[in-house]
């Protein structure tokens, strides 16, 4: 109880400290929309070209979204040394991964749906049809980019070359995720029915399972520095 | 109230890179009892809450903090230590009372409102509860966050220049609280570099320069003209 109790405070705090800000959300959108026209003009009004380059394309802008969002994770704690009061408050440490996590998780949620929906109207595809499947896979890709990339914002959080070492260190470990997610993304934007990819969805459980308790195992002694 | 010091610094060494920081410090706080730390910039006065805090290890010797080892059970001495650092571990964007609310919340504290509301008033700041802390002065962030530290009822204060920015009044509050914190059996451990009104409430006065503890003295067997002189002798500072 204690532990999701310490968990959920930090979750509320961070949505609070963001809808006010808005410094996260509002960078996002607008790389969302950026990246958007760049696709639009890159692809032009060829149907077969964009079929193909969808899932690549929608998993691009997840992906470097998710980078700067991720990245920014523990900004608000460096401010006024907060980092230290949540070291030197007793009680398990891998609660504020636990809530950094699920914070990270509703904002890229957020901002996937917002680029899920301007994908569909700027190239004018339906995808009504696999609404519920790709939101399946999208969520599982999402839990491990962010389950990794929680981890490896608090391990660079203080330290000088943050900006360069996060995506470096982070990009690697993706691999698995990012073959899943592509893959599975590709057939069910296809058409293709959920039992087609079942291999990939079996590999982005896994890495999502192993990427959260590595989170939560190894979490304590990132914030012990 | 126990026999034992709530602090206990044995031959604590600190080194950082080439810079030996603190050296072979020695020093107790017993309970009920509060300890000033005088020292030039650099002496390692904040360095020695940090490692009490159990922000920073020792590089070598010990520290206790009620009888919990600051590195094997640093858990252990976080359960008794309340912290005015630098920083005010405030959320800027968060209001005075959400704030609180927070750290209740995360050190599975009493979080309800009638609670966060008394604390509040103790520090004066009641009717900025619903102000953002981005708004507020120094002086009302210092009052915010040894609002947040009383909240959590620790038994030994480390503080790093707790009066600075405080107008009279919250440093009659401070002064009224940090007696009362004594009184109930609590050490408190203050980093300074004034000479008159901030040694008030303590009882001894220890002068570190060069990492060592060049002072230790009941605060009433000197005066502060003597005082002066003494730290300007140990430190080279203009006192």
């Amino acid at each position: 109880m204690s532990f999701a109790r310490r968990a959920w405070a930090v979750t509320w705090k961070d949505v609070l400290v963001e809808r006010r800000s808005k410094e996260t959300l509002n960078a996002l959108v607008f790389f969302a929309l950026l990246l958007l026209f760049a696709f639009q003009f890159a692809l032009g009004p060829d149907r077969d070209r964009l079929a193909q380059a969808m899932p690549g394309l929608l998993w691009l802008g997840f992906i470097l979204s998710g980078l700067l969002g991720l990245g920014r994770t523990f900004v608000t704690e460096r401010e006024n040394d907060c980092w230290e009061a949540l070291l030197l408050t007793p009680g398990d440490k891998s609660a504020v991964y636990v809530g950094k996590l699920a914070g990270n998780l509703l904002l890229m949620f957020t901002v996937e749906a917002l680029l899920i929906a301007l994908f569909a109207v700027f190239f004018n595809v339906d995808l009504s049809a696999a609404l519920p499947a790709l939101t399946l896979v999208v969520a599982l890709g999402t839990v491990g980019l962010a389950a990794v990339g929680t981890l490896f914002a608090a391990m660079t959080a203080n330290i000088r070359a943050r900006e360069l070492l996060f995506p470096i260190l982070l990009l690697p470990v993706q691999v698995p995720v990012l073959l899943g997610t592509v893959k599975a993304t590709e057939a069910v934007l296809a058409g293709e029915p959920l039992a087609a990819v079942a291999q990939w969805l079996k590999l982005l459980v896994a890495a999502d399972l192993i990427y959260v308790v590595s989170g939560l195992l190894t979490f304590d002694f990132i914030l012990e520095g | 109230m126990t026999a034992d010091p709530l602090i206990r610094v044995t031959g604590l060494t600190k080194v950082f890179g080439n810079a030996l920081i603190l050296d072979g410090v020695t020093i107790e706080v017993k309970a009920g009892e509060a300890v000033a730390l005088l020292g030039a910039n650099g002496a390692g006065k904040t360095t020695l809450l940090k490692v009490l805090a159990t922000i920073t290890r020792p590089t070598r010797g010990s520290a206790t903090v009620a009888g919990h080892d600051c590195v094997r059970d640093a858990e252990g001495v976080r359960r008794h230590v309340g912290l005015i650092a630098h920083g005010s571990y405030l959320y800027e964007d968060l209001t005075a009372i959400e704030n609180l609310r927070f750290w209740s919340a995360f050190a599975g504290r009493d979080a309800r409102d009638a609670a966060l509301q008394a604390a509040l008033t103790d520090v004066e700041l009641d009717a900025f509860a619903d102000e953002r802390v981005r708004s507020f002065s120094a002086g009302m962030k210092r009052r915010l966050a040894l609002a947040r530290v009383a909240m959590l009822e620790p038994t030994v204060l480390l503080l790093d220049e707790p009066f600075s920015a405080l107008d009279q009044r919250a440093r009659k509050w401070l002064e009224e609280y940090l007696g009362s914190f004594k009184d109930r059996g609590g050490a408190v451990m203050m980093a300074t570099h004034s000479f008159s009104r901030d040694l008030q409430i303590t009882d001894r006065v220890a002068i570190l320069a060069a990492g060592k503890i060049a002072l230790d003295t009941p605060r009433s067997a000197v005066s502060p003209d003597e005082l002066r002189r003494l730290y300007a002798l140990h430190t080279e500072d203009l006192a």
